[in-house]
Order: C-alpha cells, then sequence, then structure tokens
C-alpha cells in the first residue's frame, strides 16, 4: 500500500493511504478531541458525519478549517492542530453546541459519564459567549428508553447503530436547521416507531440525551416494603462488566463481590438467571432434537434452522420485519422470563408465599428486557414474571445509593436452589455463548456419549457472522452465528431465499452479544472493553465445576419435582411462548396522510 | 403565409399578470377578423423585461409592447396588424427622455446585453421543438455524434473557458474531464435546477423558455463522460418549467434525439426528472444527490467528489441549468469564438435576475466584463423612485453587499470575489438609502436560518446566535459587545462549516460590516438606524413650525396616538404610537419627521 508522509504539530510521520489526519495525529501522540465521531474497529462501524466540526483542524494551503475525522491525509500535508485559529474556532463551537444544551449536568442521568461535559471541562470552558434560545422538544418516555432530546447534540451516532448496524431505522434526523433533531419519522414516540429497544442508540449517545428508563427507585420501594419477597436474578454479562463502575479493571468478573451487594441492599433472594439459561438450553436442545430428528425421518414440514429467542430486541425485530418466519425460532422463553415464571410458580409454592407478594428483579445488561417483562404474555392475571428489569448500570447506582463499599465487599455464593447454574449458562453473556451451550448439551443428549472437549471455539469470537459444522457422531450439524440485527437481517434473507443450509442459528442484538448491551457501563466506543468482558466470561466458564446445562442439579430437580421432562405440557406452558405478526409497525399506512 | 408573428411571454411572472389571457384574446380576435392565414400568435419563454410584463412583441418589426392586459389586445390587433399603425400607449418609455420607444432594438435594456444562454428565451415556443431545430437546435449534438470524439468535445468545452455557472465557477471543461476517466459501468449526468437564491430564476425562465437547450446539452455531456442517463433535479414549485421539460423531453424522443441509437448512432442516452421539495441547500452537489437518492437533503464531506461517487455511488457529473445552456452555441461556434467574449478568467455572459430597487427588474444576460454600474443604471436604468443607490447585493444568500465604490469594477468570478462578494448563480438585488444594511443582513440570516440542513453545528446553531444578536441591533438591545461576537462568530462559522452555506452565510454580515461599519456601530452605540428601517429604533415627531394643522396625520393615524386642533400644530404621543410611518406618509407638509 502506498506511504503517504506529511506532518502534523510540526512531528513528521508516515502513513497508510486512507489514514484520516485523526487517526494520524493518534499516532503521534496527539490527541485531536472529536465529539460526533465514533469507530468501533472491532464491530466495523464507524461514524462520520463531520457534523460537530470540533476536531477542525488547520491544513495549510486550505482555505477553511478540516475535519480532522473525516479528512484523508495526503502526501505533503502539513497540518496543524493547536494554533490560536484552531484552538478559538474549536472552543467557539463547543460554545455554541452548550448554548444549545440544558444546563442541567447536576441532574442528568449522563453526568459524569457524559463526553459533551467532559470536553467542556478538558477544554477549559467557563463561559458561554453566544446565549440564546435554546431547542425544546417533547420528552418520550417508553418503558426501555426515554429520550430527551433538548440534550441531543445531532452527533447521529445512535442513527449509525440503529440504522447502519441494526438496520432497524428507527431514528433519523427529522426538521431543518436550528429544529434539526433527532427522531422517529413524524416525531412519533420510540413505541410506536419500529424500534426494538436494543439500547445501541443508548450505548453511544454521548450525553443524556437517550438514557435508560430508571426503575431502581421502584426496587427500592419493594426492597423497603416488609409485605414483599423480593428476589434477584442476574444476568451472566452483568457480572463481567459491574466491575468497571467501581474502578475495576475492564473485564474483571466481581460475581461474588456482586451477590454480596445485593444481599446488603436487601433481596431476599439472590438468584442467577444462569440457572434459568440451563433450562433455556433444556428446552431449546430438545426442540432442536425434536426438529432435527423429524427434518432426518424426511418430515418437510419441519421448520429448520431453528433460531435462538433469548434476545427482546431480535425477537420483535424478527416480528416486525420477517413475520412470515415467526414459526422458525424456538419457542423457548428468553431466561429472564423462564426465571420469572419458575420462581412465582414452582419456587413460590417451595416457599408457600403467594404469587403476588413476589417481587422479581432481574439485573441485565439489557434495555429491551425492560420492554420483554411487560409483553402480555409474560404476565399472569396482569402481574409480571418479572415485576422490574434494571440494568447493570442501575444496579451500580443502587449500591451507591445505599452507602455500600463495592470494593470492600466480601465475596459470597449465589442462594439455592434457583442460583445454581453451570459454565453454559454462564457463557449466554456473549456471542456464540447460547449455541455453545446449547451443542454441548444437545451432542451428549443425542450420541450419548460424553463430549471430549467442552470448549466450541469454533463458535466464539467477535465476528459480525460466524459459522461452523459440529460432528455429531457422523451427523454434521451446521451452526451459524450473527450479533447485531443488520447481520441478522442477511442470515433471515439468506433463509428466505432458500440460501441458507443451517440448523441452528444464534441472534444476539447487540455488538458481542450481551457482554455489550444498552444497560451496560459504557465503553465509550472503545470496543477492546466487549472483548475483555468477553474474555472475563470464558475464563469463568472455564473455572465452574459444572459446565454443562443437563448436570444442573438444581434444574434436573425442577423437572423431577415440577416440570416432568423438556417440553412436557407444564414446561410448555410456563417455559415456552408465541411469537406474533408486529409488521404493521414498521409500516406507515398512506390512508391516514 | 404567415408573415406577422405576434409573440406572447409565457413566463411564470407574465402569466402571472394575465399573459395567456392576453394571448387568448389575441388568438380570437384573430380568428374574428380572419386573419390566421397571416398572422401566427406564440407563446415564448421569458423576455427579461419583467418590469413591464405582461410583455407582446411582434415580428418582424419587434415593436415591444409592455403592461398589456386582455383588453389591450384589439387595439394590437385592429390598430398595428390591420391598419399598421403601433399602439403607442403600449410601447416603453424611457424614464429618462419620457419618449415611447418604438422597439426593442433601440431599449436601453437589451442594448448592452448579449444573449447565448438566453438566445432562444422570448423567441421560440419552448413547447415546439421544430421552432429549436429551426434555430440550429440538435445541430451541436449532431456534430458532435458525426465529428467529434468525446475527448474532443471536452477539449472545446475546456478552451471555452466556461466556468460553472451555479456559484462556484469551477471549470465545466475540467469537470467533465474527471468524470469521463473515472471507470464505472454506469454514469450519471445531473442538470442541477434547484435555483434557490430569493430573488433569483435564471434557471427556471432558462427551462421555461428553451428547455432543449438544456436537454441538448446533457445529452452532449453524456456522450462525452460515458454516461446514457441525464436526471433533472428540479424543484417542484417550478410547474411551468416541469411541463414544458416534460413536453420537450417526449418531443426529444419522438424524435430519436433521446433514447436508443440517436441520430442514427450508438449512441443511448434519455432523461428523468428528479423532483426537489425546493430546499436550498439542495443546490449543493451532495445534498442534491442525496436527495434524488430519497434520503435526507443534506450534503455530505467531499472527497469523495460526485466525479468520483456521486448518485448511487456511480460517478455524476453535475451542471447548473445556465451552464448547460452554454454548451451548443460553443460546440457550434467553437471555443475560440465564446472565450473572445469576457474577462481574462470569466469567459462569455453571464444571466442575471435583477431584482430590488431597481426600476428594471428582470432578468438579463451579459458579457463578463460588463461593470455594475452599466447593468444597474444602463441595463437596469437605475434606481426607483430616483433614490440615491447605496449597495448591491451578489451571490444571493452566500454573497455581499457592495457598494459606489464597486460599481466600475467589471464583473468576473475573481473581482466579486476581490471585493468582497461573489459571481454567484445571478440574483442581484439592488439598495438604496431607505435600505438599512443591519436589517439586510437579518433578512439574509433569517434565510439562511430556514435553509440550513442543521447537519453540523457552526451552520445549525451559529446562524441562528448570529441571527439573535442582529435582532437584537436592530431593536436597539445590543451592545457593543455583540458586535464583537457577530463578527468573531460569523468568522468561526466561515471557517468551520462542512458545506458552502455554511462557509458563507456570514458573508453578508462580514461584507456589510466592511463596507457599512458605521450604520452597526451606530445600531449598537447610538442606538440609531440613519436609514430610518428599525422601527423600534425609530420616533416620528411633528415639527411644529411645519405643521398647518391640517389633521391628515391625525385622521389616519390607526392607534390614535395624534393630537391636535384644526389649524394648529400637532403632537404624536410616543407612548402610543406604533412606528407604522403611515402619518409619516399622509403628511403634505414634510412636518412628519422620523428620526432615530
Amino acid at each position: 500500500m502506498k506511504k503517504i508522509h506529511l506532518t502534523i504539530d510540526n512531528k513528521a510521520i508516515e502513513v497508510a493511504e486512507g489514514t484520516t489526519i485523526l487517526e494520524a495525529a493518534q499516532k503521534v501522540g496527539i490527541h485531536i478531541p472529536a465529539l460526533c465521531h465514533m469507530k468501533m474497529d472491532d464491530i466495523h462501524i464507524e461514524n462520520r458525519p463531520g457534523g460537530c466540526r470540533i476536531c477542525s483542524v488547520e491544513v495549510k494551503g486550505k482555505r477553511n478549517l478540516s475535519p480532522a475525522c473525516a479528512t484523508k491525509c495526503l502526501d505533503g500535508m502539513e497540518i496543524k492542530t493547536n494554533t490560536i485559529r484552531v484552538i478559538h474556532a474549536r472552543r467557539n463551537i463547543l460554545e455554541l453546541i452548550i448554548s444549545d444544551h440544558p444546563y442541567e449536568c447536576l441532574t442528568c442521568a449522563k453526568s459524569g459519564q457524559c463526553e459533551l461535559q467532559t470536553m467542556a471541562q478538558d477544554l477549559g470552558i467557563r463561559e458561554i459567549h453566544f446565549e440564546g434560545e435554546k431547542s425544546t422538544y417533547r420528552e418520550d418516555f417508553s418503558k426501555a428508553i426515554i429520550r430527551d432530546m433538548d440534550k441531543c447534540i445531532l452527533c447521529r451516532r445512535c442513527i449509525t447503530m440503529c440504522s447502519d448496524f441494526q438496520t432497524v431505522h428507527a431514528l433519523s434526523a427529522v426538521e431543518r436547521g436550528f429544529e434539526a433533531v433527532v427522531s422517529p419519522a413524524f416525531h412519533m414516540d420510540l413505541n410506536e416507531s419500529s424500534c426494538t429497544f436494543c439500547g445501541q442508540c443508548v450505548a453511544v449517545c454521548p450525553t443524556g440525551a437517550l438514557s435508560e428508563a430508571d426503575y431502581s427507585k421502584d426496587v427500592i420501594q419493594a426492597l423497603a416494603n416488609p409485605e414483599y419477597t423480593v428476589i434477584a436474578q442476574t444476568a451472566p454479562a452483568v457480572r463481567a462488566a459491574l466491575g468497571e463502575s467501581f474502578g475495576y479493571p475492564v473485564g474483571t468478573s466481581v460475581t461474588g463481590q456482586m451477590v454480596t451487594a445485593l444481599k446488603n441492599l436487601g433481596f431476599d433472594y439472590v438468584f442467577d438467571t444462569d440457572f434459568a439459561a440451563d433450562m433455556t438450553i433444556m428446552e431449546e436442545s430438545a426442540e432442536l432434537l425434536e426438529r432435527l430428528t423429524r427434518h432426518l425421518e424426511g418430515d418437510k414440514t419441519v421448520k429448520l434452522p431453528i433460531l435462538t429467542s433469548c434476545c427482546p430486541a431480535w425477537v420483535r425485530f424478527i416480528e416486525q420485519n420477517f413475520p412470515d418466519m415467526k414459526e422458525i425460532p424456538s419457542t423457548t422463553r428468553s431466561p429472564q422470563q423462564i426465571f420469572g415464571a419458575i420462581a412465582k410458580s414452582y419456587f413460590a409454592e417451595k416457599i408457600g408465599v403467594p404469587r403476588e407478594k413476589l417481587i422479581v428483579v432481574s439485573i441485565m445488561p439489557c434495555v429491551a428486557k425492560k420492554y420483554e417483562c411487560e409483553r402480555d404474555e409474560f404476565k399472569v392475571d396482569g402481574d409480571p414474571d418479572v415485576n422490574f428489569s434494571i440494568t447493570t448500570r442501575e444496579l451500580a447506582r443502587l449500591i451507591k445509593i445505599s452507602n455500600i463499599d463495592f470494593k470492600q465487599l466480601e465475596p459470597s455464593e449465589f442462594d439455592q436452589p434457583l442460583g445454581e447454574s453451570t459454565g453454559a449458562g454462564l457463557i449466554f453473556g456473549t456471542t456464540g455463548g447460547v449455541i455453545e451451550a446449547a451443542t454441548r448439551t444437545a451432542y451428549e443428549l443425542q450420541t450419548g456419549k460424553k463430549l471430549k472437549k467442552i470448549d466450541f471455539e469454533s463458535l466464539r469470537g467477535m465476528e459480525a457472522i460466524r459459522s461452523a459444522t459440529v460432528d455429531f457422531n457422523g451427523l454434521p450439524i451446521k451452526i451459524g452465528i450473527a450479533h447485531g440485527l443488520g447481520h441478522a437481517r442477511k442470515l433471515l434473507e439468506e433463509i428466505q431465499e432458500g440460501r441458507c443450509h443451517y440448523h441452528a442459528i444464534e441472534i444476539m442484538s447487540c455488538p458481542g452479544g450481551c457482554i455489550g448491551g444498552g444497560g451496560q457501563p459504557f465503553h465509550h466506543n472503545k470496543t477492546s472493553i466487549l472483548l475483555e468482558r468477553q474474555k472475563a466470561i470464558y475464563s469463568e466458564d472455564k473455572q465452574m465445576k459444572i459446565r454443562k446445562s443437563h448436570e444442573n442439579a438444581s434444574v434436573m430437580k425442577v423437572y423431577e419435582e415440577f416440570l416432568g421432562h423438556p417440553l412436557s405440557e407444564k414446561a410448555e406452558h410456563l417455559l415456552h411462548t408465541s411469537y406474533f405478526d408486529r409488521s404493521s409497525q414498521i409500516t406507515i399506512d398512506d390512508s391516514e396522510m | 403565409m404567415i408573415h406577422t408573428h405576434i409573440l406572447v411571454c409565457g413566463g411564470t411572472g407574465c402569466r402571472a399578470s394575465q399573459a395567456k389571457e392576453v394571448q387568448e384574446e389575441l388568438v380570437s380576435l384573430i380568428r374574428d377578423k380572419h386573419l390566421s392565414q397571416t398572422v401566427q400568435v406564440t407563446t415564448t419563454g421569458c423576455f427579461g423585461f419583467c418590469e413591464k410584463g405582461p410583455i407582446v412583441k411582434i415580428i418582424p418589426d419587434q415593436t415591444f409592447y409592455t403592461q398589456v392586459t386582455p383588453e389591450d389586445a384589439r387595439d394590437i390587433i385592429e390598430e398595428h396588424i390591420i391598419k399598421g399603425r403601433k399602439v403607442e400607449r403600449l410601447l416603453y418609455e424611457d424614464p429618462k427622455t419620457k419618449k415611447r420607444i418604438s422597439d426593442s432594438v433601440h431599449m436601453n435594456f437589451y442594448k448592452k446585453q448579449l444573449r447565448i444562454a438566453l438566445r432562444n428565451c422570448g423567441i421560440v415556443d419552448p413547447e415546439n421543438i421544430d421552432e429549436y431545430i429551426a434555430r440550429d437546435g440538435y445541430q451541436a449534438l449532431g456534430r458532435v455524434l458525426s465529428i467529434y470524439s468525446p475527448d474532443e468535445v471536452i477539449d472545446i468545452i475546456k478552451k471555452s473557458g466556461l466556468r460553472g455557472r451555479g456559484g462556484a465557477g469551477f471549470p465545466t471543461g475540467k469537470k467533465w474531464e474527471i468524470t469521463s476517466q473515472v471507470e464505472a459501468t454506469q454514469k450519471y449526468v445531473v442538470c442541477n435546477a434547484d435555483e434557490g437564491d430569493p430573488g433569483a430564476f435564471m434557471d427556471r425562465s432558462i427551462l421555461e423558455g428553451d428547455p432543449h437547450a438544456v436537454i441538448e446539452a446533457m445529452a452532449i455531456c453524456g456522450y462525452c463522460i460515458g454516461a446514457n442517463k441525464g436526471l433533472i433535479y428540479i424543484r417542484a414549485e417550478y410547474p411551468l418549467a416541469i411541463g414544458r421539460l416534460l413536453v420537450a423531453i417526449e418531443q426529444a424522443r419522438k424524435y430519436g434525439l433521446l433514447g436508443r441509437g440517436i441520430l442514427g448512432n450508438d449512441f443511448e442516452f434519455d432523461i428523468e426528472l428528479k423532483y426537489g421539495a425546493g430546499a436550498f441547500v439542495c443546490g449543493e452537489e451532495t445534498a442534491l444527490i442525496n436527495s434524488m437518492e430519497g434520503r435526507r437533503g443534506e450534503p455530505v464531506i467531499k472527497p469523495p467528489f460526485p466525479a468520483e461517487k456521486g448518485y448511487f455511488d456511480c460517478p455524476t457529473n453535475v451542471n447548473n441549468v445556465e451552464t448547460f445552456a452554454n454548451i451548443c452555441p460553443i460546440v457550434l461556434k467553437g471555443a475560440e469564438w465564446f472565450s473572445s467574449i469576457g474577462t481574462e478568467k470569466s469567459k462569455g455572459t453571464k444571466v442575471f435576475a435583477l431584482a430590488g430597487k431597481i426600476n428594471n427588474v428582470g432578468l438579463i444576460e451579459v458579457p463578463m466584463g460588463t461593470t455594475l454600474r452599466e447593468v444597474i443604471f444602463d441595463i437596469g436604468g437605475g434606481i426607483k423612485g430616483g433614490k440615491k443607490f447605496k449597495s448591491v447585493q451578489t451571490g444571493g444568500p452566500s454573497g455581499g453587499c457592495l457598494t459606489e465604490s464597486s460599481l466600475d469594477m467589471p464583473i468576473d468570478y475573481e473581482t466579486l470575489l476581490e471585493e468582497g462578494s461573489m459571481m454567484g448563480s445571478g440574483g442581484m438585488i439592488v439598495m438604496d438609502e431607505d435600505d438599512c444594511m443591519v436589517a439586510i443582513s437579518k433578512f439574509y440570516l433569517e434565510f439562511t436560518l430556514d435553509e440550513s440542513c442543521g447537519k453540523c453545528a457552526p451552520c445549525r446553531i451559529g446562524n441562528k446566535r448570529l441571527w439573535e444578536i442582529l435582532n437584537k441591533m436592530t431593536k436597539g438591545e445590543a451592545t457593543e459587545k455583540d458586535l464583537e461576537k457577530l463578527i468573531d462568530l460569523s468568522h468561526t462559522i466561515k471557517d468551520t462549516s462542512l458545506c458552502g452555506l455554511g462557509q458563507t452565510s456570514p458573508n453578508p454580515i462580514l461584507s456589510t460590516f466592511k463596507n457599512f461599519k458605521h450604520e452597526y456601530l451606530g445600531h449598537v452605540r447610538d442606538k440609531q438606524c440613519e436609514a430610518g428601517q428599525c422601527k423600534d429604533l425609530l420616533h416620528y415627531t411633528i415639527d411644529a413650525k411645519m405643521c398647518v394643522g391640517c389633521t391628515a396625520c391625525l385622521r389616519n393615524c390607526p392607534v390614535g396616538a395624534i393630537s391636535g386642533e384644526k389649524k394648529k400644530p400637532h403632537l404624536i404621543h410616543q407612548d402610543i404610537c406604533i412606528k407604522c410611518g403611515i402619518c409619516y406618509e399622509k403628511c403634505k407638509f414634510n412636518a412628519i419627521l422620523h428620526q432615530s
């Protein structure tokens, strides 16, 4: 590749053709501030509208300043990033952006994590010289995501995630000029839009314009009410990221401390969603094997591939975009909902607490889980199986609110019986994990043989779409994996066109799976953080004594005592669900226009 | 045998003043008088003399009738056509000599014009391809396809020195060359007809008056760059132009001048219209392409330029309507002919839309190098109402305001830039002593605010803040500190905005500040508006010495702010006065003073 020679602030540098000024500067230790720009190499996503103009630099010979994020290096360029002209313009632009932003830092959900706030600090903004009218918009409260567009700086990162990565296209810029804002079409609420509540917009929003709906207050109230027995369930990806909120190095698993913290918060039982994940595997692999057997027997009506259904954003996506394929996903509920159903039936019976006196709180890396537990099919007489779903970030806040010094906590164990889990349940937290867990179980159940090697390295990684063939004792099982709904869409289209010959496909909406969920501590576009969280999950799996779902004794006991066997009538009733055609949600009715 | 042609202007302006009814009346009279064998009425495009529309012109004697109403049709037929006596009262009256001018040849308005892009406007029926062909139409395309290679044509255009008429003035031949050199299976020719400067209607008039000139040129461009598809991006508010283009395209297809195997060659080219919603920023080529693709009309960072990656990522050559309108004459008459017109770096002619406080509002085409004074005073007939010239704004909202001292400068791309304005697409708005330059800046900022797409922060928020400061100034609430901020922010917006819109939006402020600094200072320091335009800074008072007590002001004041007895000096109560200025207009004794 052609090499380009240039100087940045008098430092000579050689870069490959196509390198931007921003990237080149980083190589020589020059940090050019940038606000709208977002580049996540690990998931091949870049947002580069050149809109904020904060990264403007001086290029010799050019009349105007150039945006470093979007200007490619050319041979012989002489670039200055810190002249008085550049610094003055940059501060003026930042002051302009702040002049159209509410001064609510003290009470903003993003305070302390806000990139605009940090930049104002870094650039030493002490006064806004260009005060004027501020744009105001109606707030939009969905069950999962809150949009406060007064705080939107139009960086469009959310649009890039929603449209390019997820192909959901719920968000786009609407209106013109000073009134321009990011919104669903026609200023619809998110609830009415094609939004799947994946929360990736929240994950990348530099300000407090997009945030999770916060249920931590409801949880505090439930915990304080002696009438309720309050149960916590924690998703696998939470433990791999929660430590980041308390100063632990990225990739530190804090399972034990998290359990202690939850107990200290006053939860009556601290259980593990991994337990429910193991039950998901029992049902899902039974489904897979049932469909496979029928397929092998020549049944043409059988739907293959089977698709995983743990991810609520993904479920909503298929319901909206591929309603004709709604029979393909596994009917098994997600671990969150399986947990809720078992807790409020089997466990409620066991401890003799009536269902309505039980409060189930899930701690999730996800904002879509808030939407999921609101779905009608997961309620009994209006009472949801899972009462509140809070994110990793909300849990971190709860811990801080309750004066718990997380770093000083001694680790403790999950309560029993719904706290027993396996490595298989744990790896649900990362892309490829669900299908690997299913494979571990399906293999042994199908072949009757013990796996020699439990780790299916071929299913792991961060590639957008991965595939592997697993030998089930002479029967080659083709497995596909996708994370990101855009990649899922590709696979679904292949299935529609009959070009897809997988037997089973795992789909997760978020980059890296749940470890990259919209409710996790902010990664600030450093996707290397996702890789570290992924490592933490796999290494914890390795240390688990039991690593296969069907070896989870407590799960087996539930089947023995309560459900019978996977796919039993009772299991179908409590652990399975059905899907709906929601395509009307993404089409506009012309007649009303 | 037809010996007399009556040409009736069919441009949007004249149509709005009943030109169609005039034409219908003429046709029916000709029928009644059994003149159909010898006299023909034709609808043409714009004559340019919009100030005095509707225009009716008689050929062959070039009689030029102005402000013709349907009732005048009878006189034109009975007097002029039948009896051979010109209808004196409909002839144009020279405002200086007060003499009626018998024909267009002797009108100052046309004397200094040279019409290349407008060559057929006001002459041919835009809905009749035969009339276009009769005036050498499609000869250029024929010559190109039969004699020249694409490179040879590009060479002619390059040598001619033609530069983009849309505003920036990029050499047209060079643009074609770049697009022709990119290898791709699909390329596009795009005609930018998203004319948006306030008061500008050059492109609309060309499309309404001579659509084939653009169609033919686009086909030539397609041949040169290797494109078989042309797209005209036109704002939906131009229904007449759209209608005529559609008719013209259909006719060209029927004649084998569009479609497959054009003129017996294996060259294929066809044109489709794409409608815009009238966003100003869609005149920026990347925003235009976004809009054509069905996306939000907002610009993206260049490079890549459309020549490399344009419409649906295919190499795309975007030229403005007027640029295309110059192509065929260059091909037919040669590069040398074209480059002999104009100045060293700006060749050919430029069409301008004259507007504002000028006598002859309308559309003109002059050789590059003509001075502003010639345009405003000779062609434009000077300032309305005998007022004093103050400034001329060129380049639309991106341009600047020039003063008396620039009037003798030759109009070309470089000079206008040096003088602090720009060529732009050809809007020219003349201002007189009654115009407040702070208010003018505010007007342009208002336009920019409306038209900013909102993508980049300096343009989206910065222009809003500029407008707010200007608004404070016109209300007398701004300080000198605000003025400093205004200028500082203007420079930042220019320096950092994403596209041409933001990069030029502070130009009206900066150029008026440069040329009329005292007016700005007057507004912030003394809270005075020299031109008496900024209402909030005005006080109306009555000069007791001049007032005769006629009560005209008192009777006409809409809010009862004036009191006084008959034949005694009156008084304006400042707390009630809304500064509407009616008293000032009604007073016949110069007794009302308005001061700031």
